[in-house]
C-alpha cells in the first residue's frame, strides 16, 4: 500500500504535469482571449480543479481556497456566464503563476507568496462581473464536507409529460426467474426513459438488502402511453415488487442538459430510438441557443467511446499516453551498460579478425547483427533520457511576464518548437541560460511602447522562442522586435572598461560579441531586473558547459537573434577522431568547419613563430595540438592536417593534427569522477579497442594557448 | 468474497488516495483515468461498486453515470460519487443521471468506507 | 593479462604488500578493489609525472599513479610484468602502478610502529606507519589520502 507520504509526493508531481497543461491551455487563450476554445477552457479548469481536490486531501487550505477562487472564475468562462476578454488575461496568468508558487510553497512547506491576497482580490472582481444572473450558477461553493446520500429533491410541478416509476423488485421476483432489464425495456418501448435507481429516501439504502444484488429502479419514462399501458406491464410483478407510479414533471435545467447529451453522436444506446420526446423538450427548453451549442460542440471535442463494448469502433481523438516514472540512476546504468556493450562488440571483432577464422561469414553477420541492435539499443536508451523543451519555455513565459511588469513595457512571448526534444540534463540546465536572456531581450531589447509607437511598431513587443532540430542538435533561437543593439553605445562601454582598445577597427559583429565578454556587463548600469549577478558571459560559459554555443545576430532597429545550439544528449557525441602526436582523440563534429592540407594553401608567418592560414576570405591562427598538449610537436605544417574549428561566435583557429582517422559516434565518460579537469579536454571515451581516447575542448585550447602566447591576433572575419 | 470497486478519477493522487484508503478495508480496487476509460473497463472489473469524479477529461461524470445505467452490462452497479463540488444542482444532476450517492473530498478514510459498505449491504 | 580478484575480508586488519624498487610497502585490503597486470594507457595532458596515464576499467575511467613517482623515487618503466592495483577511497577509484604484489598479510597491532624521525624525504610524508613483518621484512604503509590525486572536478595534484 502506498504511503501517505509517497501520496504526497504523487500528488506534486501530478501538480507538475497539471500546472503545465494549463500553462498549454492559456496560452492558448491569451491568443484568442474573446473567443476561447471550450476545451481549453475545460482542460484549464480541470487543471485547477484537481490540483484543488488533492490539496484537500493533504490539508493545503491555503492552495485549496486560491485554486477555489482560480477555479470559480474558470467556471464562469466555460459556462459561457462571462467573457473576460484580452482584459482580464493578464488576471489569469497571474493566478497562474501565484497558483505555480502556491504549489511550490506547500511542497517544500515554506510561507505563501505575498502576491496571493493581491491576485485573489483580482479574481474575485473578475468572477463578479460574471454573477450576474445568481440563480443560474451551477457551480456554488461551500465548505468541503462529507455528505450522503442526497437529501430529498425539491420536483417543480409543470405538466406530466410521462411516468416516473419507482420499481423495487423483491427477492422473490428473482426466485421467480424475471428479469427486471426485461421488464424496464417493456417499459422503455413505451416511449424514452432514462433509467436511474431510487435515491429519493435515505432508508432504502439502509434497508438494503444483502441477498438481493439488485437495485431499486427509478424510471423517468417520456411516453404518451396511457396509465393503463404502463400497469400492464407491471401488473405482471405487481405482487413481487414494490411499484410506484407518479406523473413525470420537467426539470428546466436538467433537460437542456439531456438534450445536449442526447445529441452526442457517439454516444449511441442512449435508451431507445425514439427521438420524439426528447427533441421536443429540447426544443421546449428556455436556456438561451449559444450556451446549448457550446455544450455540443465540448461534446464534440471530446467523444465517448461505445458503451457496448466495441473496443475497435472507440474513437480515439485524444490517446492517453501510458507512462511510468523511472529513476534516473536507472537510466544512466543502462546507457553506461550500453556503453560497454559497443565496446565489447568492438573487442569481439577484433580478436576474431586477430584469429584469422575462417567462417563462411557467420561470425562476421552476427556480429554485425549485434552492432546494429546495440547501436539501435543505444538510440533507445538515449531517447528515454530525452523530454520535450515545453516545461523550459514554459516557465519562460513567467519570466517574461515578470520582466514585463517590473520594466513597465508590454511584451509577449511566443514559443515555437516546444515539442523539440533534449536530453534531460541539458533541458535542466539551460534553464538559467534561457532566463537570463528573455530577461535581458525584454529589459535590453524591447523598447518601450511610447519609443516603439513612434517608430511605428506595434505597442506590444514580441519575443519569439524557437526551437529546432537541425544536425544532430537543437537550436534555439530567442528572437525579439526591439531597437537592435546599440553598437555605438556598447563600443563605448568596451572602451571605457578597457575590453577593447580605442578606436580599434571592429566589425559589427565583434561589437555584438563584447556583449559575451566578461566585465561586460556592471551591476551599477545593469537595470535592477537584468542585474541580478550574471552577464551574457556567464550565459555563454552555460551554454558552451552543456557542449553548446550561442551566437548574437542584430539588425538596427528592428530587433536581435540569440542563437543556441546545443547537442541533443550529453552522453554521446559525434566525433572525430584524430591523432595527435601519437595519442588517437577526439574532436567534437558540431566544432569543426572544414579540414584542409596545408600543403595546398599558403600558410603565413607572423613574427617567429606565429602561423596563419587564410581561409574563405579570413586569417586563422594555427596552434600546433601536440604541441599545445605537451606532447612532440606535429612538426612541419606540410605533413600535418589543419582542423579550422570555430571556438567562439564567429571565431576560428586552425589546430594543426598528425593525421584524421574516421568519424563516429562516442560514448562520453567523465574524467573529473576519479580524476579532475585537465586542461584543453572536456571528457574521455572509450574506443574499439578498450583503450581510452579524450576529447578535446577547442576553446579552452584557444583560451591557454592565448595565455601562453599573449600574441593571437584578434581575428575579424565578419 | 473481494469486493470489487472500480475508482474512475483524472488524478492519479485522488485514485491513490482512495486506493490506500480502501485496499486495506480489504476492497478490489480498479482504477480508471477518465470517463471513457472508465466505460472501457466497467464489463472487465465488473466492480460491486463505481467511484467517480465528475470533472474529467473525455467523458465526465455524468457522462460515465449515463454510460452505465444505459450500457449493457453491470446497469445496475452501485455508483457513488465522489468530487470536490458540492452544490444541490449537481447533486439533483448526478442523482437524477442515477447516481446512487455522492461523497464530498476530501474524504474521511472511515465515512468513506461506512458509507461503502452501506451500499455495498455488507 | 594476469588479472587477480581479492575476496573481501573482514578482518580488518589484513594489508595488501607489494614492492616499489627494492622496498615493501602496503595498503589497508579494505581500499583494494582488485589487481590487474599493466595495459597502456591513455597520457593524460599536462599531468604530473607520478600520473601515467587512464585506463578502462569496465567503462569507468581510471588514472593511474605511478606509485614510484609519487614516492620521489625514479619513475616507472611499466612493462606487462607490473601490475595496477584498484583502489576505491572515498568514492574515488584509482590504480596504483607497482612492480609485484607480494602477499596479503594479516597484521597484529604490536608490529605497527610509528615511522621514527628520519629526517626530510619526500616520500616520508607519504608514510603513516611501519608494519615490522616476521620474516624480517619491514612494510611501509601508505597514506592513500596523499597518494591519490584530487578529483571532483578540482585540478589533480
Amino acid at each position: 500500500m502506498p504511503q501517505r507520504d509517497d501520496l504526497r509526493a504523487a500528488f506534486f508531481e501530478e501538480c507538475e504535469d497539471l500546472l503545465a497543461q494549463m500553462g498549454d491551455g492559456l496560452a492558448l487563450m491569451s491568443d484568442a482571449a474573446d473567443t476561447p476554445e471550450l476545451e481549453t477552457l475545460h482542460s484549464v479548469f480541470r487543471a485547477v480543479h484537481s490540483i484543488k481536490g488533492g490539496a484537500g486531501a493533504f490539508g493545503l487550505n491555503g492552495l485549496v481556497d486560491f485554486a477555489h477562487a482560480f477555479e470559480t472564475v474558470l467556471d464562469l468562462m466555460r459556462s459561457g456566464r462571462l467573457s473576460i476578454g484580452s482584459t482580464g488575461m493578464p488576471t489569469l496568468l497571474r493566478a497562474y503563476d501565484v497558483l505555480s508558487d502556491l504549489v511550490a510553497a506547500a511542497r517544500d512547506g515554506v510561507t505563501e507568496p505575498s502576491s496571493m491576497a493581491a491576485i485573489l482580490v483580482e479574481l474575485d472582481i473578475l468572477a463578479d462581473g460574471g454573477g450576474a444572473d445568481e440563480e443560474d450558477i451551477e457551480f456554488v461553493p461551500v465548505p468541503l464536507d462529507l455528505s450522503l446520500p442526497f437529501a430529498s429533491p425539491v420536483e417543480p410541478e409543470p405538466a406530466p409529460l410521462g411516468y416516473m416509476i419507482a420499481f423495487a423488485p423483491s427477492a422473490a421476483l428473482y426466485l421467480a426467474g424475471h428479469e427486471p432489464a426485461a421488464l424496464l425495456r417493456a417499459l422503455v418501448r413505451l416511449g424514452s426513459a432514462r433509467v436511474i435507481p431510487d435515491t429519493d429516501e435515505v432508508s432504502p439504502l439502509a434497508a438494503f438488502d444483502p441477498g438481493s444484488t439488485a437495485l431499486r429502479w427509478q424510471l423517468e419514462l417520456s411516453t404518451c402511453a396511457s396509465r393503463d399501458e404502463v400497469d400492464a406491464i407491471l401488473d405482471t410483478v405487481s405482487h413481487l415488487a414494490d411499484v410506484m407510479i407518479a406523473p413525470l414533471v420537467t426539470h428546466a435545467a436538467g433537460m437542456e442538459e439531456e438534450a445536449s447529451t442526447q445529441s452526442r453522436p457517439s454516444l449511441p444506446d442512449q435508451v431507445p430510438s425514439e427521438p420524439g420526446p426528447i427533441a421536443s423538450l429540447a426544443m421546449s427548453n428556455s436556456d438561451p441557443v449559444p450556451v446549448m451549442e457550446a455544450r455540443v460542440k465540448g461534446m464534440d471535442a471530446a467523444p465517448a467511446s461505445p458503451i457496448r463494448g466495441q473496443p475497435e469502433a472507440t474513437p480515439v481523438q485524444m490517446p492517453v499516453a501510458s507512462t511510468i516514472r523511472v529513476n534516473l540512476d536507472r537510466v544512466d546504468r543502462l546507457i553506461n551498460q550500453i556503453g560497454e556493450l559497443v565496446i565489447m562488440e568492438a573487442m569481439l571483432s577484433q580478436a576474431i579478425t586477430n584469429a584469422q577464422i575462417e567462417d563462411g561469414g557467420d561470425i562476421a553477420n552476427g556480429l554485425e547483427g549485434i552492432k546494429n541492435l546495440a547501436a539501435s539499443i543505444q538510440e533507445s536508451v538515449m531517447s528515454i533520457r530525452a523530454q520535450p523543451l515545453k516545461p523550459v519555455f514554459q516557465r519562460m513565459q513567467r519570466i517574461t511576464r515578470e520582466a514585463a511588469d517590473a520594466t513597465g513595457k508590454s511584451v509577449r512571448l511566443q514559443t515555437i518548437g516546444e515539442g523539440n526534444e533534449v536530453d534531460k540534463t541539458v533541458i535542466e540546465r539551460l534553464v538559467d541560460p534561457l532566463t537570463h536572456m528573455i530577461r535581458n531581450s525584454v529589459d535590453h531589447g524591447i523598447e518601450t511602447a511610447e519609443r516603439r509607437r513612434s517608430v511605428g511598431k506595434p505597442a506590444e513587443g514580441l519575443i519569439t522562442l524557437s526551437a529546432a532540430h537541425r544536425s544532430g542538435r537543437v537550436i534555439i533561437d530567442i528572437t525579439d522586435d526591439g531597437a537592435g543593439i546599440d553598437r555605438a553605445r556598447v563600443r563605448q562601454i568596451a572602451e571605457e572598461r578597457g575590453l577593447v582598445a580605442p578606436g580599434a577597427h571592429l566589425a559589427p559583429s565583434d561589437i555584438d560579441n563584447l556583449l559575451f565578454m566578461p566585465g561586460f556587463s556592471s551591476k551599477e548600469e545593469v537595470s535592477a531586473l537584468s542585474g541580478r549577478g550574471v552577464g551574457l558571459d556567464v550565459v555563454r560559459r552555460e551554454i558552451q558547459a552543456l557542449g553548446g554555443r550561442v551566437t548574437i545576430q542584430s539588425v538596427p532597429g528592428q530587433g536581435t537573434t540569440f542563437t543556441i545550439a546545443l547537442p541533443l544528449t550529453l552522453a554521446v557525441l559525434e566525433g572525430m577522431l584524430i591523432d595527435v602526436g601519437g595519442e588517437t582523440m577526439v574532436l567534437p563534429l558540431s566544432s569543426i568547419v572544414e579540414t584542409m592540407r596545408p600543403a595546398s594553401v599558403q600558410v603565413q608567418y607572423l613574427g617567429r613563430a606565429a602561423r596563419m592560414v587564410a581561409s574563405r576570405g579570413a586569417l586563422i591562427p594555427i596552434i600546433d595540438l601536440a604541441e599545445s598538449f605537451g606532447f612532440d610537436p606535429v612538426g612541419p605544417l606540410e605533413q600535418a592536417i589543419l582542423i579550422i574549428v570555430e571556438y567562439d561566435a564567429d571565431r576560428c583557429v586552425a589546430l594543426a593534427v598528425n593525421q584524421i582517422h574516421d568519424q563516429r559516434q562516442v560514448v562520453i565518460k567523465s574524467l573529473e569522477d576519479n580524476y579532475g579537469d585537465v586542461p584543453g579536454i572536456s571528457a574521455a571515451t572509450i574506443l574499439g579497442d578498450g583503450r581510452i581516447a579524450l576529447i578535446i575542448d577547442p576553446e579552452e585550447i584557444v583560451q591557454s594557448a592565448a595565455a601562453e602566447s599573449l600574441a593571437l591576433p584578434h581575428v575579424a572575419n565578419g | 468474497m473481494k469486493f470489487r470497486i472500480l475508482v474512475i478519477d483524472d488524478s492519479p493522487t485522488m485514485r491513490g488516495l482512495v486506493t490506500a484508503a480502501l485496499e486495506p478495508a480489504g476492497f478490489e480496487i480498479h482504477q480508471a483515468q477518465d470517463g471513457v476509460n472508465g466505460l472501457d473497463r466497467l464489463a472487465a472489473a465488473d466492480p460491486h461498486l463505481v467511484i467517480t469524479d465528475i470533472n474529467m477529461p473525455r467523458l465526465d461524470g455524468f457522462g460515465v453515470i449515463q454510460g452505465i445505467r444505459t450500457g449493457a452490462t453491470n446497469a445496475s452497479v452501485p455508483i457513488l460519487v465522489l468530487t470536490t463540488e458540492a452544490g444541490g444542482d449537481l447533486k439533483d444532476r448526478a442523482r437524477r443521471s442515477g447516481a446512487t450517492g455522492w461523497i464530498v473530498k476530501p474524504f474521511d478514510e472511515a465515512r468513506l468506507i461506512s458509507t461503502i459498505n452501506l451500499v455495498l449491504g455488507v | 593479462m594476469r588479472q587477480m580478484l581479492i575476496e573481501h575480508t573482514p578482518d580488518q586488519s589484513d594489508v595488501v604488500s607489494f614492492r616499489i624498487g627494492d622496498q615493501d610497502y602496503c595498503i589497508d585490503i579494505d581500499v583494494v578493489r582488485e589487481i590487474r597486470g599493466w595495459s597502456p594507457t591513455t597520457v593524460l595532458p599536462h599531468s604530473p609525472p607520478h600520473i601515467t596515464g587512464v585506463i578502462n576499467l569496465r567503462g569507468t575511467v581510471v588514472a593511474v599513479v605511478d606509485l614510484a613517482a609519487r614516492l620521489g623515487l625514479p619513475q616507472t618503466v611499466p612493462t606487462p610484468r607490473h601490475v595496477v592495483i584498484i583502489v576505491s577511497v572515498n568514492s574515488q577509484t584509482v590504480g596504483l602502478l607497482a612492480d609485484v604484489v607480494s602477499d596479503i598479510l594479516g597484521i597484529d597491532e604490536g608490529s605497527v610502529k610509528p615511522v621514527p624521525d628520519v629526517g626530510p624525504d619526500p616520500t616520508r610524508a607519504f608514510i603513516t606507519n611501519l608494519i615490522t613483518h616476521d620474516d624480517g621484512r619491514i612494510l611501509r604503509k601508505l597514506d592513500m589520502d596523499k597518494i591519490l590525486p584530487r578529483s571532483a572536478g578540482g585540478q589533480p595534484s
